[in-house]
């Protein structure tokens, strides 16, 4: 079954260059591109149904050899974190197609053209989640940046050529750094075993046994990337300025997806190849992720600007996912990635809720939104749903998560763990503010004031005013998210069942066992 | 009488290799002819013979280093003409990239189809804004000097990372660079950036080569012989002074240095690269850059292998002061081809790790992959030379920065392929300049260089800026009303831009024979 995932690989490459070709007629290429997507998205459920929980650490292995002279081959494969990462990729690229369907682009731009790299930056995305091969992963880790930063920069707002080099900058620098610990890694291998390899399990095998102060600066440069990537505060800067200057979709691909490749790095590459150097430098690294929950959820609250809310939002997140990755028990590891998922869920629908509060409004100031349920009573709703999965209430998806992160790291760190759930609080306390500021009271800002007046009655009578409740292709977007959000929140356990193997397998090889505490409580 | 006559008869003729110094042999040939040809042949068929000559020139000596590289030659290479010259692995290698280099350059050297009669004028030395002056800038008919020239700085380069005595190499240089000083001043616009071009290449070119020479002597004084095995024997065991060879080895450095632009001593290259005519920038900032690496590899591997524990801290630190002068001043610049100046500059600091990665064990893992780099480098950069012999305005070319904002709404491939090149130069993967570095830095970690390779990665991440602001201007801002047009490239431009840009993804995709090729053999000693 090797072939499904070469398959998702595949698929939105050929859609991407069928999209491209097509690229003068607008309603077809949005038809092809959301056919191609859908296609991904079949293919990720036959992924999910090939993967054997209980089997091999790595599966539906595949590889062809690239550059033999240094042992670097295209080899793919996944694992429990993988393969979920790799479903939450395929769920969320049709909503987002079907959610920018009537996106007005900046002038200029043509649908193809954006859709075309929506798709290519598909493809690069699943590439580095299924690589097994270091340099491979590092090189996808590069490439991934390209048609993001014409995404930004291409299709973005005002400030998009700021916020698209800053972006690109930022990730570079920390891959580059990466390359330089990969080498390393690399220098070891040919050492010991007398021929260089960048395969990711023979690396770890080897490196795994390295001497402290080698670990710990290989481990630095591996970290550095990932935290620029996921991002942990004080690394975040880039996030706000990219997810406030992106088209809506495109932000909902940054926060959502491509964030996780830092925390998926963590997890995949720094705990097993380093495991000394990840315990020894755990608590540093507790500090960062306590501090980007507090100030995340700080700055989130302080925000005027929705989308740089949600970029803040989305730091205060990093910060439990690491804290549970780096509590080091298997049930904190087991809601990490459990979060990662549902984060991009939950995130994934509040962004695209927020985008259709944008559409109506023209703005994504907070000030100019009032009493909007008036208006759009669903809309309201949606936002409410999807503002509550991301504070966690409990019958929603990100309940789960977040719960197994602060009672699992609870026993290994009691300190950090208290200090995160104040984090629990502010969060109900930004959501419901910015539900309120917007959806309740006396109607505010000039396009809801126009629409409540009635059509014509303000202004320009020609000009339409045309602030409605959720049209069906949004309901048809949003209503498989309330699905997942609610069926994940009150039974968890297929997600679980495949995450967990994979966390145990991880924590074994970074050698710890969990605390009695925990291992009662299961 | 009967002296003279026992004198010379105890002088042999050397042995000569003919097979294995054809390519050289028949570049030097053939510039020969080409001077011949441009005195005697009416001025119509000047052109079209001249072209024929340098590219049948070409074909024919990678023929001939193809042939003698198949043949069953001694692995470890030759050493013929009395042991001044070393045929060996990474001199074949250097040899064939430089061909392939000058292949692409004489392309764009010939063009005459985005400026009528070419972009070279008769005669360098007329007062610019005369009217003499004026009359030779409009006058359509293509001059075709540069072709010798051209060739005979080719066979100098080639004769230069073939040398195995520091005497040859001096010559080799002066070969190579009295053309090139000539060439620069030859722009049909601009005249006088040109001219000032020139002056300043001569001058400080002539300057580069008292320091080569004065090296040169000193370390004749120490070694008693020029040849680089004899200097590396000397210093292998003996009580001599090391003064001597420290002073004549700086000395030697410095004017290697100068002519393969590393930082500190890069002061001429945005200067000429600006002002001197496109192609020629294009053959300079990729072949020159080739020889004088080539000629620094040999002359660190062969003559101070065993001491480089005395000078690779001063040469880390002058890769360091490269990379960063390249990185920092190239974010200031706005003129395009000051632009790929510095960043050559910054390209000579990754080079210089590679040249300087020698392992304690005598091994040099850094070779093949300067090597590797060089080829990769030198594709990318004639291509990208080429792509800015396009982008023109009424007033010649347009390299001007903000003139090409917007460029991608105009000419989409032309910014597409630019985009990619630029890429390429700032390393990202699946492009050869990613695989070059890659390879340098890995062969640096391995002889130990791990501190000098992360500041060579953020020196990447800075230069990217550079490259990126470039990529903003095309497709994310808007074009100006008055901007300049993207001329239609003749078949030759044509050719050579799609050259470099094909091999700088081939190499990028699949390197592995190339790499296999750089890494055949060491150098002779």
């Amino acid at each position: 079954m090797s072939w499904v995932l070469i398959a998702l690989l595949v698929v939105p490459l050929v859609g991407a260059l069928v999209v491209a070709f097509l690229r003068k007629d607008d309603t077809k290429v949005k038809l092809v591109a959301l056919a191609f997507s859908l296609v991904e998205l079949v293919l990720a459920g036959m992924l999910w149904f090939a993967y054997d929980p209980d089997g091999d650490r790595i599966q539906l292995k595949s590889a062809v050899d690239w550059i033999p002279a240094f042992g670097v081959q295209l080899s793919f494969g996944i694992d429990g974190i993988a393969l979920v990462m790799i479903a939450v990729i395929a769920l969320l690229i049709p909503l987002v197609i079907g959610a920018g369907w009537t996106e007005k682009l900046p002038a200029g731009r043509s649908q193809g053209g954006y859709l075309a790299l929506i798709l290519v930056q598909t493809s690069v995305t699943v590439a580095v989640f299924a690589a097994t091969d270091v340099f491979l992963f590092y090189v996808l880790f590069e490439v991934m940046l390209i048609p993001m930063y014409f995404l930004i920069g291409g299709y973005g707002g005002a400030r998009r050529q700021y916020a698209a080099v800053k972006f690109f900058l930022y990730s570079f620098l920390g891959g580059l750094i990466m390359l330089a610990s990969a080498i390393g890694a690399y220098a070891m291998a040919s050492d010991e075993l007398g021929k260089g390899t960048f395969d990711w399990a023979t690396l770890v095998t080897v490196v795994r046994d390295a001497d402290p102060t080698t670990q710990t600066w290989l481990f630095l440069g591996f970290f550095l990337a990932f935290a620029i990537k996921a991002p942990l505060v004080p690394f975040h800067t880039w996030l706000p300025d990219a997810a406030a200057e992106a088209p809506i979709g495109v932000t909902v691909i940054v926060v959502g997806i491509l964030d996780k490749v830092g925390t998926f790095g963590m997890l995949r590459y720094l705990l097993p190849m380093f495991p000394t150097a990840s315990k020894n430098l755990a608590p540093y690294i507790l500090v960062l992720a306590v501090a980007g929950v507090l100030y995340g959820s700080l700055l989130a609250t302080g925000q005027r600007d929705m989308k740089r809310f949600l970029a803040y939002v989305s730091i205060a997140h990093f910060g439990f996912i690491a804290l549970g990755i780096f509590a080091f028990t298997s049930q904190a590891g087991v809601g990490s990635v459990s979060y990662m998922l549902n984060h991009s869920i939950s995130t994934g629908m509040l962004i695209l809720v927020i985008g259709m509060v944008i559409a109506r409004g023209g703005s994504s100031q907070i000030s100019d939104y009032g009493g909007m349920s008036k208006v759009a009573p669903l809309l309201a709703g949606m936002l409410l749903i999807s503002g509550l999965t991301t504070l966690s209430l409990p019958g929603t998806n990100s309940f789960v998560s977040e719960f197994l992160v602060l009672i699992g790291s609870f026993p290994t760190q009691p300190v950090a763990t208290i200090l995160a759930t104040v984090g629990m609080v502010l969060a109900a306390l930004y959501v419901l503010w910015l539900y309120q500021r917007m959806m309740t009271g006396p109607l505010r800002g000039d396009a809801l004031v126009a629409a409540a007046a009635g059509p014509g009655a303000v202004g320009d009578p020609e000009k339409k005013t045309s602030i409605g409740d959720l049209n069906k292709r949004e309901i048809a977007v949003l209503a498989p998210l309330v699905v997942i959000v609610l069926a994940l929140g009150f039974y968890p356990q297929p997600v679980l069942d495949v995450i967990t193997p994979t966390v145990g397998a991880t924590l074994t090889e970074v050698g710890v066992t969990d605390p009695v505490s925990v291992q009662e409580g299961k | 009488m009967n002296l003279l006559v026992a004198q010379a008869q105890q002088i042999e003729a050397p042995e000569i290799d003919y097979g294995a110094i054809a390519p050289v042999l028949v570049v030097l040939g053939a510039a020969c002819i080409s001077v011949l040809l441009e005195a005697l042949l009416p001025k119509y068929q000047r052109w079209a013979v001249q072209l024929v000559l340098s590219l049948v020139t070409l074909v024919g000596a990678t023929g001939a280093l193809i042939l003698y590289a198949q043949s069953d030659r001694p692995a470890q290479g030759v050493a013929t003409l009395a042991g001044a010259i070393a045929v060996d692995s990474p001199a074949l290698f250097l040899w064939g990239t430089l061909l392939v280099l000058a292949f692409g350059s004489v392309l764009l050297i010939a063009d005459r189809s985005v400026e009528p009669g070419g972009v070279f004028v008769a005669q360098a030395a007329i007062r610019p804004g005369t009217i003499q002056d004026r009359a030779q800038a409009t006058k359509t008919g293509m001059q075709t000097e540069v072709f010798p020239l051209t060739l005979f700085a080719l066979g100098g380069m080639m004769t230069f990372v073939a040398s195995n005595d520091l005497l040859t190499m001096f010559i080799a240089l002066e070969v190579l660079s009295l053309p090139l000083y000539l060439l620069c001043g030859l722009a049909r616009r601009r005249r006088l950036l040109s001219q000032e071009a020139a002056v300043k290449y001569f001058l400080l070119g002539a300057f580069a080569s008292a320091f080569f020479l004065y090296g040169v002597a000193l370390l004749y004084g120490y070694a008693g012989s020029v040849k680089l095995s004899a200097i590396a024997s000397a210093a292998a065991g003996t009580d001599r002074s090391d003064t001597l060879l420290f002073a004549g080895f700086g000395l030697l450095v410095v004017g290697l240095l100068f002519k393969a632009a590393v930082g500190p001593f890069h002061a001429w290259t945005p200067d000429v690269y600006q002002g001197a005519p496109t192609p020629v920038t294009a053959f300079m900032a990729a072949c020159t850059k080739v020889a004088a690496f080539g000629g620094i590899l040999r002359v660190l591997t062969v003559a101070f292998e065993n001491t480089q524990w005395e000078w690779r801290g001063v040469l880390w630190g002058v890769a360091v002061v490269s990379m960063v002068i390249g990185a920092v001043l190239g974010l200031t610049q706005t003129d395009v081809k000051r632009m790929i100046a510095y960043s050559s500059v910054a390209h000579a600091g990754f080079l210089l790790i590679g040249s300087i990665a020698l392992t304690p064990e005598g091994t040099a893992p850094g070779v093949s992959a300067t090597l590797f780099y060089l080829l990769a480098y030198g594709f990318t950069t004639i291509a990208a030379f080429g792509i800015v012999s396009l982008v023109r305005n009424s007033d010649g070319e347009a390299t001007h920065l903000s003139q090409w904002a917007g460029l991608a709404k105009r000419s989409p491939i032309v910014a597409g392929v630019f985009t990619f090149l630029l890429l390429a130069l700032a390393g990202i993967p699946l492009t050869s300049g990613f695989i070059g570095k890659f390879v340098v830095f890995s062969a640096a970690i391995e002889s130990g260089l791990t501190p000098l390779v992360v500041i060579a990665l953020v020196a990447s991440a800075v230069a990217a800026f550079f490259y990126l602001r470039v990529i903003v201007l095309m497709y994310f801002s808007d074009p100006a009303p008055d901007g300049p047009t993207v001329s239609v490239p003749g078949a030759f431009t044509t050719i050579a831009i799609t050259l470099g840009a094909v091999v700088t993804l081939v190499l990028g995709l699949w390197p592995t024979f190339v790499l296999d090729w750089a890494g055949t053999g060491t150098f002779l000693s």
